[in-house]
């Protein structure tokens, strides 16, 4: 396995009077997509937040890169080089999409070769360039919550539910840029509850449950052993349909 | 000019309604002839009181509209810019050094302090920003009324301007298009060119990429700091740029009154103006705080005098001249106002614009 660019160790974080996260422990390899997988409620957005310091952690250990950055304020660990696509897609509304892209780009402006990738990836951006993103469908917002990760060269893409709520045809398209992603070797932590994509992409994965973290290791063992995706995933599903 | 080279003047963010385009060419070009076409002391006084408004709401929108900071203190700011140009020309440094050091002296003071009220207060929240300026406000308030020596207490600052603004002089031996071009007009023209480059400039700043950062921060402050944007750093920035550009309207306003004193460019009546001025033509849009402030200033200038003639020709009719009576201006500019808020509330150009993203 690749050397570990983010590691939780010990995790703890609480919400309010709420303790959510009850010692995660977590390896992201450099290089590698790594899956986190678990039932709503799991802890699994509240673990990405702790590590962009959006939430505090109340104990253990978060390192990036070998750096401890648990205590580090989120627009420092934001410019360490790692891009968080949140749950709710993450884009201003009120922005163009030209905007938006701007936003997430270095002081030189947008990087044409890598504006030509998203593009390529998601060629209706290019169409709505100056149109404002509130006025996106849900997917599309996502593909722009998407390429805006990819506008600069980031050492981790943290991306949380990508497929909520979007269409079959959409979520194949999202598929087809994290697999453009795996090509050029990004790293990316991706939480996903859509199974299909996570065996379709996943080089690791991290099944969580109850604010912890029940299994590691890697997704084609994950996908060949259905006994374990049942004890793992299903019962845990089965629960909570 | 051609078309595209008016959009890079505007910075290319264009009015967004047939309607906002109209009402901004019509209010420029009234702005830009004023005393050609609408002669007279009252007149012109009014079209100056338009365009230092229009700077002081637009530079208040910066921050309302741009960033979401409530703030109490933008006539405070205003007040450094007029007390900074009255004190040194009441003192008789009648020169342009005076009038252009004291501008420069009081938008600088008042970005400093913008700038540190800001670092002590947003650092926490937002809601204590907008209560230490309301604190901070009453403070200057209390010193500019207090402090007699420099600001001249409750009665004021009184001076002169260097003699080619003053209304004795004349540029011209005879009248240009009928009109005599004194340095009342130079003093007017002063203020419109001024207004002008700063109103341009505001442009040109809420649609950098600085503005842009900015408008992120208003619409979702934790996705910008996701993104590695230190949101109180942007915000203090709009707040000291905010704080010295309304220092400079107050420069203009020093410039247009000859006199400066709290209750010109310090009283809270002001502060809910400009407020007015922002909500009525829009949040966050610039132009239409200009269109506000021309509503507003237009409104405080004439009404009564509407009102005077509506009463004389109803003089018959006892309750309907009741009514329209001039003591009764306040009400009627109020139940304008709530009109308005209710009609549109996005403000004015707020609302058309959004008249023609649902068209779309």
């Amino acid at each position: 396995m690749a050397e570990p660019l983010l590691s939780l160790s010990g995790v703890h974080t609480h919400i309010g009077q709420y303790h959510i996260l009850h010692g995660v422990d977590l390896v992201v390899p450099e290089g590698e997509l790594t899956m986190l997988l678990g039932r709503n409620g799991a802890g699994k957005t509240t673990t990405l937040r702790t590590v962009m310091g959006l939430w505090r952690a109340s104990a253990g250990v978060i390192k990036f890169a070998g750096r401890d950055i648990t205590a580090l304020p989120t627009p420092d660990i934001a410019r360490l080089g790692i891009a968080y696509v949140p749950e709710t897609m993450g884009i201003f509304s009120q922005l163009t999409v030209r905007e938006n892209m701007l936003l997430a780009s270095g002081p030189a402006g947008l990087n044409a070769a890598r504006l030509d990738v998203v593009f390529a990836l998601f060629p209706v951006l290019k169409q709505k360039w100056h149109d404002a993103a509130g006025g996106l469908s849900g997917g599309q917002k996502q593909m722009l919550a998407i390429s805006r990760a990819m506008a600069e060269e980031r050492r981790l893409m943290i991306v949380d539910e990508p497929t909520k709520g979007l269409a079959p045809a959409v979520i194949e398209h999202l598929i087809g840029g994290f697999q453009t992603l795996k090509q050029s070797r990004t790293t990316v932590l991706l939480v996903e509850q859509n199974f299909h994509m996570a065996r379709s992409l996943g080089d690791g994965v991290a099944v969580m449950d109850g604010g912890t973290v029940i299994h590691a290791g890697a997704m084609a063992a994950l996908a060949a052993d259905e006994a374990l995706q049942e004890r793992l995933l299903g019962l845990s599903l089965a629960e909570h349909q | 000019m051609n078309r595209i080279g008016a959009w890079r003047v505007l910075s290319g963010d264009r009015p967004g309604h047939p309607a906002v385009s109209v009402l901004l060419l019509m209010l420029l070009f009234a702005l830009a002839f004023a005393p050609f076409l609408f002669p007279g002391t009252k007149s012109l006084d009014a079209a100056a009181r338009i365009c230092i408004f229009i700077v002081l709401a637009a530079s208040y929108d910066m921050l309302l509209g741009y960033t979401g900071i409530v703030s109490f203190a933008h006539t405070m700011f205003f007040a450094f810019g007029a007390y900074g140009v009255a004190i040194p020309l009441a003192a008789g440094n009648v020169g342009w050094t005076a009038v252009i050091g004291g501008t420069v002296v009081g938008a600088l003071l008042a970005a400093l302090v913008a700038a540190a009220v800001a670092l002590l207060s947003l650092r926490v929240q937002k809601i204590f920003f907008s209560m230490i300026t309301l604190a901070v406000a009453s403070l200057a308030q209390l010193v500019a009324t207090q402090w007699r020596d420099l600001t001249g207490g409750e009665d004021g600052l009184t001076f002169s301007l260097p003699s080619v603004l003053s209304p004795a002089f004349r540029l011209f031996a005879d009248p240009i298009l009928g009109v005599r071009i004194t340095g009342r007009v130079l003093t007017y023209y002063l203020i419109f060119f001024v207004a002008l480059a700063l109103f341009v400039l505001m442009l040109r700043i809420v649609n950098s990429a600085f503005g842009s950062v900015l408008k992120a921060i208003r619409e979702n402050e934790f996705r910008a700091e996701a993104l590695g944007y230190r949101t109180v750093v942007y915000r203090t920035i709009a707040s000291a740029l905010s704080a010295a550009i309304a220092a400079s309207a107050g420069g203009l306003m020093a410039l247009l009154l000859r006199y400066n004193g709290p209750a010109v460019t310090l009283s809270f009546d002001i502060m809910v103006d400009i407020l007015l001025m922002v909500v009525i033509g829009g949040m966050g849009t610039l132009y239409g705080p200009a269109l506000g402030a021309a509503a507003i200033v237009m409104a405080h200038t004439y009404l009564q005098g509407v009102l005077e003639n509506g009463h004389a020709a109803l003089a018959g009719i006892p309750l309907l001249a009741a009514m329209v009576h001039p003591d009764r201006w306040l009400l009627w500019l109020g139940s304008l106002f709530v009109l308005i808020v209710y009609f549109l509330p996005g403000g004015i150009v707020g609302t058309l614009r959004q008249r023609i993203a649902h068209a779309k």
